[in-house]
């Protein structure tokens, strides 16, 4: 796990590669967190990878998030992890919510890492969020005709409404 | 026999005589229609799917199986792990809505006379998982004969409810609770049943019920 001064000498590292890639870091619980600007995640993603020095070179989860009502809503989250120095670094993507019941787009990173190709398509099934690229982006979990995206913070609670109406007699 | 000297008049009836033969053979020879004893065979031999949905799995196949609690006592102990060979299928666990066409698959290729049970409160209701991903009730797509509630139920449960099954076979369903509130003609047929109409006591039972409600 990188520390605090690493995780900047990182985002420094980055910034003079490619400048306005990092748009912020964060450093809580043990857990540095680099927010990227999504036009530049296969940049930064690729050189985590791949130079020396940093090396994570496995990713152990890939998953969105939905962060109604805060603006921007969505977010990818890609979490790095060095096996050798058992160092992890969790890389976050944040994607504004286009309107108009358009999804959120974002590159895949199946080319740099295979094991993304089902969790791309978990958040593709449960948030709606599209990754170009994606060699069969369709839903994973839900049947292939169900329509909405059930893991978004608007989507109905769902199930069906209770018989039993006591508590709504004795609360309103 | 013929060596003995035996007529076959002289082994049937043994030493007794007239009367007393009588009422021997009234007491050995028990009379019943073709019909109650194949239900009795059947409610006998029943061959349960080997399947399992979720958590309840382990109370129902796989403990049920095992020689404390011993399915085998009721006839029940050759699980066939083709629908085609089974007679019941248990429902234990939530069934998905990408699973339920699955399950109503299995069920389908099962040959009749077949039963089905649906054990715990996920299957009968949904349980706990009232969301998008769960269907409200596997009765909602396929017949069910009888539900055991709990969560899970225990395998005293299971046997139970399986008794019960066995007595629904034999044509001489428990009404439970109905027999209990006098509530016997309350079931809801699904059109033009033979006895829609609810027995007085119990429409006597559900106005109370309803002043009681009106009062409070």
């Amino acid at each position: 796990m990188p520390d605090a001064p690493g995780l900047e000498l990182i985002r420094g590292e980055i910034d003079q590669r490619r400048p306005g890639a990092v748009v912020d870091t964060s450093f809580d619980n043990e857990r540095a967190v680099l927010v990227v600007d999504p036009a530049h995640l296969l940049a930064v993603l690729g050189w985590l990878r791949d130079s020396p020095g940093q090396e994570y070179a496995f990713l152990s989860s890939l998953h969105a998030a939905d962060y109604l009502p805060a603006e921007p809503r969505f977010a990818v989250h890609y979490e790095l992890l060095n096996r050798d120095r058992v160092e992890r670094i969790r890389v976050k993507a944040l994607l504004a919510d286009p309107g108009d019941e358009a999804l959120p787009e974002i590159d895949s990173c199946v080319d740099l890492f295979p094991t993304a190709e089902f969790q791309e398509r978990e958040a593709f099934d449960f948030f709606g969020i599209v990754f170009h690229g994606h060699p069969d982006l369709t839903r994973i979990l839900m049947p292939e005709d169900y329509v909405g995206w059930p893991q978004r913070r608007d989507f109905p609670v769902g199930g069906e409404p209770v018989t039993f109406t006591y508590n709504e007699r004795r609360y309103g | 026999m013929r060596e003995r000297g035996l007529r076959a008049r002289d082994m049937l009836r043994g030493d007794l005589e007239g009367e007393e033969l009588e009422r021997y053979v009234e007491e050995k020879v028990v009379m019943t229609r073709f019909e109650e004893m194949l239900n009795w065979a059947r409610s006998n031999s029943i061959f349960p799917l080997t399947f399992g949905l979720a958590c309840c799995a382990i109370e129902a196949p796989i403990s049920i199986v095992t020689a404390r609690y011993d399915l085998a006592r009721f006839g029940a102990e050759a699980l066939r792990a083709s629908p085609r060979q089974a007679d019941m299928i248990i429902l234990s666990g939530r069934v998905s809505i990408k699973m339920a066409p699955v399950v109503r698959r299995l069920y389908d290729q099962m040959l009749e006379p077949k039963w089905a049970i649906s054990m715990g409160a996920c299957s009968s209701s949904g349980g706990m998982f009232s969301n998008y991903a769960v269907v409200q009730g596997a009765d909602k797509f396929m017949p069910i004969d009888l539900h055991i509630p709990g969560c899970p139920p225990r395998p005293e449960a299971v046997l139970y409810g399986f008794t019960k099954l066995q007595r629904k076979i034999q044509g001489n369903p428990d009404q439970g609770w109905r027999a209990r509130y006098k509530a016997e003609g309350t079931e809801e047929w699904a059109r033009g049943g033979p006895r829609s109409e609810p027995s007085p006591e119990a429409v006597e039972a559900y106005e109370r019920a309803r002043e009681l409600i009106r009062r409070a």
